[in-house]
């Protein structure tokens, strides 16, 4: 008989939704349907039945052919060469559940790697704003009970968080916003006229990279100070209207994106809606959230500042202590510079998204990646060691885009053989300890590890 | 399994009213016994205080809004203060960091180094309570609980609006076997609520928006829901208007709400209500100008009401980090220093700011404010029932504790702190901490940071003694007790960094360094009561209608608490 | 032949998640990340039919793609193609020293293209790095 089970985490986007209901096959294998997701979660649930989903590390062969190996010769081979590399660099970390990213901080202080995560080409920008200026925020369900204005400034949900508008930010009825979309005046900030735009009550289409004037015209006008007839492309009646709309909400919510980190300006234009935020919090209530990616990327920033301090771009080469700086110890910025040695991607796909000259610098080296599925990382790595998918076939702990944690559900058995992030790591990290004549530093909390679905045996 | 025997010491231990007799301890399998084998470990202690391991009452050292001050403040990593310079790893412990707000390694590492085996964080937002567990059981060596805040709730300030206390007491023993709890805390009740629409409830009659329901009604309906449950702490309270001017007024009159309502629990329990971070809520004066110490109007208070017990909250004087679920205090301290301010509002439960502050001593408020502390525990009479903390990190970081013992001990390091003052006459003539003698003895700091928080907590067979049956844990510190240094700097030196600290009955720090990464428990309470299907009604609709998660992924999982020691509370029907 | 400089931003789109989440080397993937919008006025500007193949460079690198009109209005001026394979070929890595590359709001030059062939995502990855075999 099938099983349907309920509260399940959908592991794509930042909206981190948990309210989906998959349908599994008997021997708990196969998703045979998935009820609520969007389509991008639906598509990823059923990629899970995919046949050809490896089984097996594949490593590189001298002719660039690809040879299945076992999992102890895949774990020599990567225990082997980060503690070869002088400057490892360990990057990824948006579709790992915590315990991943736990297990790999032991492994990185261990080989003095650095260690980074998504937020590095993403949201990094806005940490830079962060250390700066704070962050006014708040859950998301603080924006669907009470949010009457709702601003979009450089993100389109619609198409990367495509269910954020009903469960949050638009649509849903709350409990003091019980009208939903009719009692919500929304905003849009955007050079194109966005599926997002289209919902919105206003849409002010400005100039491409010209966010950052713009914000400080907002800011101008709230202080009630004079303007230029246009900014950014944006006429200074729309301008003043727009401030009006967002001075009189009884709770204003703001939710900025790739449109104000990956421009001109970078973390200066998060910088500067802080500060818009926290001037709009002398006349009315408002609050400002980052459309964070990945269902889990605020996951390491979470894990890695309460473990090392800081929430990306880690340096722990120096073994004594960990030192971050962004643009220096970025790994975008040391691929370019070729201050790594070796480059670990776990979670994400640097092949795809990374530009393509960094790739370039990155394959000068051991190049490894750590997917459950065929990536470009993967096509081009010297090892490719599979995983569970985590929300999948792996439960665990995830941070939502507000940093709310939720613990994901395992829906489907694994495929045998294949172990978790974790337990990889975990063995990983054994075999370092091996070679290196070291004991493993394990606290009491991994004293006892289990995973359910692996048959196979520890590595004692 | 392990014996250990502590000979020799000055033992130090209020709860079996033990004043410097020299003495054994004796250890096996964990606990403290009478009497062990001649195979025993052998620990010299002989010259040494042996006192049992500190217990923290009250810290934020897990959670969503540590880790946010740890997140947003790269500087704080700068001059990391202890830090080790041995390589990490190598030398078998992991990398440390932080100085106000420390990892969760170090934060484990620096309690373990001063002798300190239990701590307990102080608030706990219940929808983030698997990342507190996290965080926990990153920490090693010492045990923690936490502390799930209600003073907010909207479940419990519905049900208290209609008073219905039975209700809230079902509600709170849901809340506190979901999120893994230990007890009921309030931060400004009423106040954060209302701060969901930027407002702020600062005396006990001002209503909450929408809720209509006062501070004083919420303090009121908690005491009593606690004690219905008869947990093993009482209701834990940050009093509403915390850190301006003459507020004591308002401290005392919520204080007041104790009265006549009466202990009831199997834990040895004897106060109804806990005032925490004492400091920030005996200000007098009307403003900066005028501000001034009001320690002695509080305390005369506490001291005559035995079913209060209080912590201190100390100002150390150092670079720190704010952080409280206050979040409207928050909002109002970055307009006093502009820096950057990071907030977040939860849903339904809680909100929480994180401010950075410098307790300048060049600036008199400061000073003054490191006087009160200080003189909240120099006038208190039962030093059973004030404890040493200093709200970490908010008036400075828990490395401090030391310091403060220092000064509670010595005149001459208060005085030699108040002669550095720029604005000293300013200060002295805020305070009255200059016209006190009064030097604590090594029993009354055991009293106020071992056997009163540990009774408070209702965890007293269990830390902050040495009889037998209780958890070994036992610090051994570098004091004579028959002839204690005059310099006061050796008194902190001797605190810091313990001689030796058995944790659990395992040896985890050694000549002040780390030598294990120990055992830690997570402790919580369950409570075993009948269903209440009117509540579990009320928790499904609202999961359904108003959360934004699951109600069936609410609940920490236990493997997040990987090592529990449950503590089973069972409330007749 | 014409050549058009235009500012070029590489954004999310569904699509492209929805392809991404069946594999990158599904062929919706192709279909959804090797296109480029233009707005129809620069199309008009460049002498092309929509759907046509265009060559975009920039300072760090050149690809084809296949010139579509909008399905979100760009305006004139302003060519967007999704994150991902193709659009990472023309990417600057510069971060300004923020750790961020310069995904959106870079210079390209476009010009038509009509009788090169698109790459597939394995060929341009694959191709960059010296390890293509041909074939898929």
């Amino acid at each position: 008989m099938p099983k349907l089970i309920t509260g399940v985490g959908c592991p794509y986007c930042g909206s981190s939704c948990d309210d989906l209901e998959v349908l599994i096959s008997d021997d708990e294998t196969k998703v045979l349907e998935v009820h609520n997701a969007c389509i991008i979660g639906n598509n990823l649930f059923h990629h899970a039945n995919d046949p050809t989903r490896p089984r097996l590390p594949r490593q590189r062969q001298p002719d660039g052919s690809m040879k299945e190996i076992p999992y102890e010769e895949a774990i020599d081979y990567f225990a082997k060469t980060l503690l070869a590399a002088k400057k490892p660099l360990i990057y990824g970390f948006g579709s790992t559940n915590c315990e991943g990213m736990s297990a790999v901080g032991r492994i990185a202080e261990k080989a003095g790697a650095v260690l980074d995560n998504c937020a590095t080409i993403c949201h990094g920008p806005s940490f830079l704003a962060m250390f700066d200026n704070g962050y006014p925020s708040c859950t998301l369900g603080e924006a669907k009970n009470r949010a009457d204005v709702v601003v979009f400034w450089g993100c389109n949900p619609m198409h990367a968080h495509p269910r954020h508008t009903s469960r949050y930010s638009i649509f849903p009825r709350g409990y003091f916003t019980g009208k939903g979309q009719m009692a919500r005046t929304v905003l849009s900030i955007d050079p194109r006229e966005t599926d997002t735009a289209k919902l919105a009550d206003v849409h002010l289409m400005l100039d491409q990279g010209h966010d950052y004037e713009l914000f400080d015209a907002f800011r101008t006008v709230l202080r009630g100070h004079d303007i230029p007839d246009k900014v950014a492309g944006i006429d200074k009646e729309t301008i003043i209207k727009a401030v009006d709309i967002m001075k009189k909400a009884r709770f204003c919510m703001i939710f900025f994106g790739m449109g104000c980190t990956h421009t001109d300006g970078r973390n200066h234009n998060i910088d500067a809606a802080i500060s818009l935020t926290r001037d709009l919090n002398d006349h009315t209530k408002c609050s400002i959230m980052a459309m964070r990616g990945h269902y889990n990327i605020a996951g390491p920033g979470q894990v890695w500042s309460w473990q090392f301090g800081f929430p990306y771009c880690i340096d722990l080469s120096k073994g004594t202590h960990a030192h971050m700086n962004p643009g220096e110890t970025s790994s975008i910025d040391l691929a370019m510079r070729d201050e790594v040695d070796c480059f670990v991607n776990v979670g994400a796909d640097a092949g795809a998204h990374f530009p393509i000259q960094a790739v370039q610098h990155l394959k000068k080296h051991p190049f490894i990646a750590v997917d459950p599925n065929f990536c470009m990382a993967s096509e081009i790595a010297d090892l490719h060691i599979p995983v569970r998918i985590a929300g999948v076939d792996e439960p665990g702990v995830v941070y939502r885009m507000d940093n709310v944690p939720i613990q994901f559900k395992a829906v489907l058995k694994g495929l045998p053989g294949v172990p978790s992030d974790e337990e990889l790591f975990d063995r990983v990290y054994e075999r370092m300890c091996e070679l290196t004549l070291t004991q493993p530093i394990w606290l009491a909390a991994k004293e006892h590890r289990k995973y359910p679905h692996n048959t196979n045996p520890m590595v004692s | 399994m392990a014996e250990i025997i502590v000979k020799g010491g000055f033992v130090i231990d209020p709860t079996r009213k033990i004043d410097g007799d020299v003495g054994d301890v004796a250890i096996k399998d964990g606990k403290i016994v009478d009497k062990v084998s001649s195979s025993a470990k052998v620990i010299d202690a002989k010259g040494k205080v042996v006192m049992a391991g500190g217990v923290d009452v009250h810290a934020h050292v897990a959670g969503p809004k540590v880790n946010v001050g740890r997140l947003y403040r790269p500087e704080d990593k700068l001059l990391s203060g202890f830090c080790r310079s041995a390589m990490a790893q190598k030398n078998g412990y992991r990398m440390e960091s932080g100085f106000s707000i420390p990892s969760t390694f170090k934060t484990g590492y620096d309690y373990a180094r001063m002798g300190y085996g239990f701590v307990m964080e102080a608030a706990m937002p219940p929808i983030h309570s698997p990342h507190v567990h996290e965080e926990i059981h990153d920490t090693p060596i010492i045990d923690e609980a936490a502390l799930p805040v209600f003073g907010n709730n909207w479940f419990v300030m519905d049900y208290l609006k209609k008073g219905e206390v039975e209700n809230t007491a079902s509600y709170i023993a849901w809340l506190l076997k979901a999120t893994k709890g230990y007890g009921v805390k309030v931060v400004n009740p009423g106040g954060t609520a209302a701060w969901g629409w930027g407002l702020n409830c600062v005396s006990l009659d001002d209503p909450v928006p929408y809720f209509e329901i006062t501070p004083r009604e919420i303090i009121k309906g908690l005491i009593e829901a606690n004690e219905y449950l008869g947990l093993p702490h009482s209701m834990h309270v940050h009093q509403n208007d915390l850190g301006n001017p003459g507020n004591y007024k308002g401290t005392i009159d919520s204080l007041k709400i104790s009265e006549g309502v009466k202990p009831k629990n199997k834990f040895g329990r004897e106060q109804v209500m806990h005032s925490t971070h004492l400091q920030f809520h005996s200000y007098g004066g009307t403003g900066w100008g005028d501000f001034e110490s009001k320690a002695k109007e509080v305390m005369d208070y506490v001291n005559k009401n035995k079913a209060l017990t209080v912590d201190t909250g100390n100002v150390t004087l150092d670079e720190t980090t704010t952080m409280t679920a206050d979040g409207p205090f928050e909002h109002h301290l970055q307009g006093l220093n502009h820096l950057k301010w990071c907030n977040v509002d939860v849903e339904m439960e809680t909100a929480a700011g994180v401010v950075p502050y410098v307790y300048d001593p060049n600036i008199k408020v400061c000073d003054i404010q490191w006087a009160i502390g200080l003189e909240l525990a120099l006038y208190a009479k039962d030093m059973n029932r004030i404890f040493i903390t200093t709200d970490h990190p908010n008036a400075g970081p828990f490395t401090r504790y030391p310091r403060v013992m220092k000064w509670l001990m010595s005149r001459k390091a208060r005085e030699s702190v108040l002669n550095s003052f720029k604005h000293k006459d300013k200060v002295i003539a805020a305070t009255t901490l200059h016209q006190i003698d009064r030097e604590l003895t090594l029993f009354e700091i055991a009293q106020m940071t071992r056997s009163g928080p540990a009774k408070c907590l209702g965890m007293s067979n269990i830390y902050g003694g040495l009889a037998p049956g209780m958890s070994a844990d036992v610090a051994v510190f570098d004091l004579n007790y028959k002839n204690m240094p005059s310099d006061p700097d050796m008194i902190e030196k001797a605190f810091q960094r313990a001689a030796c600290f058995i944790k659990s009955g395992e040896v985890v720090v050694k000549d002040g360094e780390v030598v294990s990464n120990g055992h830690k428990k997570t402790v919580w309470v369950n409570v075993n009561m009948p269903e209440n299907p009117q509540v579990k009604r009320d928790i499904t609709q609202s999961f359904t209608k108003d959360y934004t998660v699951q109600l069936e992924n609410y609940s920490v999982k236990d493997y997040l608490a990987p090592h529990p020691f449950v503590i089973n509370v069972d409330v007749e029907a | 032949m014409a050549k058009v400089i235009m500012n070029m931003i590489t954004q999310r789109s569904i699509e492209e998640g929805a392809a991404m989440e069946q594999g990158k080397t599904n062929p919706n993937y192709f279909d959804a990340c090797s296109i480029c919008e233009i707005n129809p006025e620069d199309m008009k500007k460049l002498g092309i039919w929509k759907n046509t193949n265009v060559r975009v460079t920039s300072e760090c690198g050149s690809v084809i793609v296949k010139a579509i009109e909008p399905s979100q209005y760009c305006p004139p001026g302003l060519a967007h193609i999704r994150q991902g394979v193709w659009a990472n070929q023309v990417v600057p890595p510069r971060t300004q020293s923020t750790g961020t590359p310069q995904y959106s709001g870079f210079p390209v030059t476009i010009e038509p293209a009509i009788n090169e062939k698109l790459k597939t995502a394995l060929e341009l990855v694959q191709g960059s790095v010296g390890l293509w075999k041909g074939g898929q």
